[in-house]
């Protein structure tokens, strides 16, 4: 009697498991973030964790060791004057052996936008933290060539953030008579 | 010191289990001087540059050169950084934003319906994966059925789109190593493809037919028997291709065993489709997420071995047989029904009702001035086009607007592997590696 109580719950802790491992379930993201000790919500339908910027490399590392291999993306969105917190640093990652998906998304406040880079973990994450560092200018620590991507070098600005109006530098034309 | 180039394996390595090898013939004798065993990993590891330095270079022996952005083999404005010692390149970077024109920016100013006329001017060669891509995130947002009949076109067309982008890179990398007459070859037969798509969308590139909803127009009159031609005619056109390349010893020499690049690099630097299929990764997003009924549809996933130049040129050529197939089994399986979805909200009335009806009418009207509203919420969706995991991300305030319109480009990723597959090569295999990754920097920069 007493043997069956100490070996059935075993079984039943150890059987759950391999189920979830070999079905690659929902349940291995949502066990993940309870691992790692973050929030996960469905956004759409999409699995998304909600990550401190202060533990941004810790969690897409963890994320990593647990299969999701692949970072497709990263990027920022600029909320302004519709989220408390202005940015907020996105980040898709893929398990190709689990065959999921999960996204990490990090509020990003205005008056500290440096965080730390996942060029360490992701090597593929140098020219999306590049872009990020471009369009939003968020400052990522550790990057081995944090510089402008996409936009000239002496650009001033940041061009996709919002307060950054659509077409307002004007272009000058050197050899036009006006110019001179 | 110096390596020969063939010898940058090492045997015996395991190999994660999910890496599957294919089990074609034609793919195992893909490296003739292969001897057997498993020859996965490069020297070194994923991410490192490799090249150990056993004597100090002085700083007069490396040399820096410039190549492009006006460089007729860089497919477009891409600038690459090589630095040299002699005839070999240790170090490369490649350099972009000569095509940046904002589109991320001007995505937001337009709305969700005008969205898919700006995602469609980026990757140029398959303008219609990033109209799909992009509609199938809204409909995502706005939790729309489409009709099964417009998934059917959405299928035919995309895939369609993927043979000629695949025949456009056997061209472009054919005239860059050397066979100016697969230039010729491949474009001859992309116009088949082009005049159907000018039939059907008004249009031969930017179309602006796939939407958010459905499609713009079903199918022309007679489309089944132009299908037809251009399958005979794709398949007329692959037999010059393989008597032209796959046995071709000048061929073989210009492209195996150059510009490798391992699998557990191309996973490392997010490198997707037939670049990371070329290493022997067995990852498609049409058979592992699939969308817009590709489950119903029977096809292989070709998968390389080495992920060398002729790998990759070799999965393509598999890629569009097995689009073909698609593409017949969709044109004899074409559903009846609507092209669009009847959703009110997305879909105007029909050009009927606008000439009884008033609230048709205004209705037509706002869709067409306002746009339709979307909820507040996020959603990434992804699909396999000819250049891998092309991904649009997308935020909606709950307006007519996005308030981020974010792509996903894939070959931005792939171009980041460029400097791996380049490193400790000779400055002749530049071009090939270049081509054979087939970068579209229309698709790079946005």
């Amino acid at each position: 009697m007493s043997d069956d109580q100490t070996t059935d719950p075993q079984m039943d802790a150890e059987a759950p498991m391999e189920a979830d491992q070999t079905a690659g379930s929902e349940s291995l993201v949502a066990d993940l973030a309870g691992s790692i000790g973050i929030e996960h919500q469905l956004s759409s339908g999409q699995d998304v964790f909600i990550v401190p910027k202060e533990r941004w490399r810790e969690v897409a590392a963890a994320t990593k060791d647990a299969g999701f291999e692949m970072l497709v993306d990263e990027t920022v969105v600029d909320y302004l004057g519709v989220k408390d917190v202005r940015f907020e640093l996105v980040a898709g990652l893929v398990s190709l052996q689990h065959n999921l998906r999960v996204r990490l998304r990090a509020p990003l406040p205005e008056d500290d936008m440096t965080v730390e880079s996942l060029v360490p973990v992701y090597p593929g994450a140098n020219f999306y933290e590049r872009e990020a560092y471009d369009m939003f200018g968020v400052t990522f620590e550790d990057h081995p060539d944090l510089t402008r991507i996409l936009m000239p070098d002496e650009w001033q600005g940041h061009p996709l953030r919002k307060d950054y109006a659509v077409g307002s530098v004007p272009v000058q034309f050197k050899s036009s008579p006006e110019a001179s | 010191m110096k390596r020969e180039l063939h010898e940058v394996w090492i045997t015996g390595t395991e190999e994660p289990e999910w890496v599957k090898r294919s089990t074609d013939e034609g793919a195992q004798k893909m490296r003739p001087e292969e001897k057997g065993g498993r020859l996965t990993e490069q020297t070194g590891t994923a991410v490192d540059d490799d090249f150990i330095i056993e004597e100090e270079i002085p700083e007069d022996e490396l040399m820096i050169v410039n190549m492009g952005p006006q460089h007729p083999s860089t497919h477009g404005v891409l600038r690459l950084q090589l630095e040299l010692e002699g005839e070999i390149i240790r170090r490369s970077k490649p350099i972009i934003g000569y095509l940046h024109t904002g589109m991320e920016k001007t995505g937001e100013e337009l709305s969700f319906l005008q969205g898919t006329t700006n995602v469609t001017r980026m990757d140029y060669m398959s303008p219609l994966f990033n109209e799909l891509a992009y509609s199938l995130t809204v409909e995502q947002l706005l939790g729309v059925e489409i009709p099964p009949r417009a998934q059917a076109i959405r299928v035919l067309m995309t895939e369609l789109n993927r043979i000629g982008s695949h025949q456009v890179f056997l061209a472009t990398t054919g005239m860059d190593i050397g066979a100016l007459s697969m230039m010729l070859y491949g474009f001859r037969d992309r116009e088949a493809i082009l005049a159907f798509f000018e039939k059907t969308t008004g249009l031969r590139m930017n179309h602006n037919y796939i939407r958010p909803g459905g499609v713009a127009a079903d199918l022309p009159d007679g489309w089944r028997s132009d299908i037809d031609g251009i399958i005979e005619k794709a398949l007329a056109g692959m037999d010059q291709y393989e008597a032209l390349l796959k046995h071709n010893p000048i061929w073989e020499e210009r492209t195996v065993g150059v510009g490798v690049i391992t699998a557990a690099e191309a996973i490392a630097y997010g490198i997707t489709g037939p670049n990371l299929r070329a290493t022997g990764v067995d990852w498609d997003l049409r058979k592992a997420q699939p969308y817009s009924g590709f489950e119903q549809y029977e096809f292989e996933v070709p998968v390389g071995r080495n992920g060398d130049v002729y790998d990759r040129y070799r999965v393509r050529v598999e890629e569009i047989l097995q689009s073909l197939h698609i593409v017949r089994q969709v044109a004899d399986s074409m559903p009846k029904g609507d092209y669009r979805t009847d959703d009110r909200k997305v879909t105007p009335p029909p050009r009927a009702r606008i000439d009884q009806s008033m609230e048709a009418l205004i209705h037509h009207f706002k869709i067409f001035t306002e746009g339709f509203k979307v909820p507040a919420g996020e959603a990434y969706v992804a699909i396999e086009s000819p250049r891998g995991e092309l991904g649009a991300y997308l935020v909606s305030d709950g307006g007519a607007k996005p308030l981020r319109m974010h792509i996903r480009a894939p070959s931005l990723a792939n171009l980041q592997g460029l400097p791996i597959a380049m490193s400790d090569s000779l400055i002749a295999d530049t071009v090939a590696t270049v081509a054979s990754f087939d970068p579209v920097i229309g698709d790079v920069d946005r």
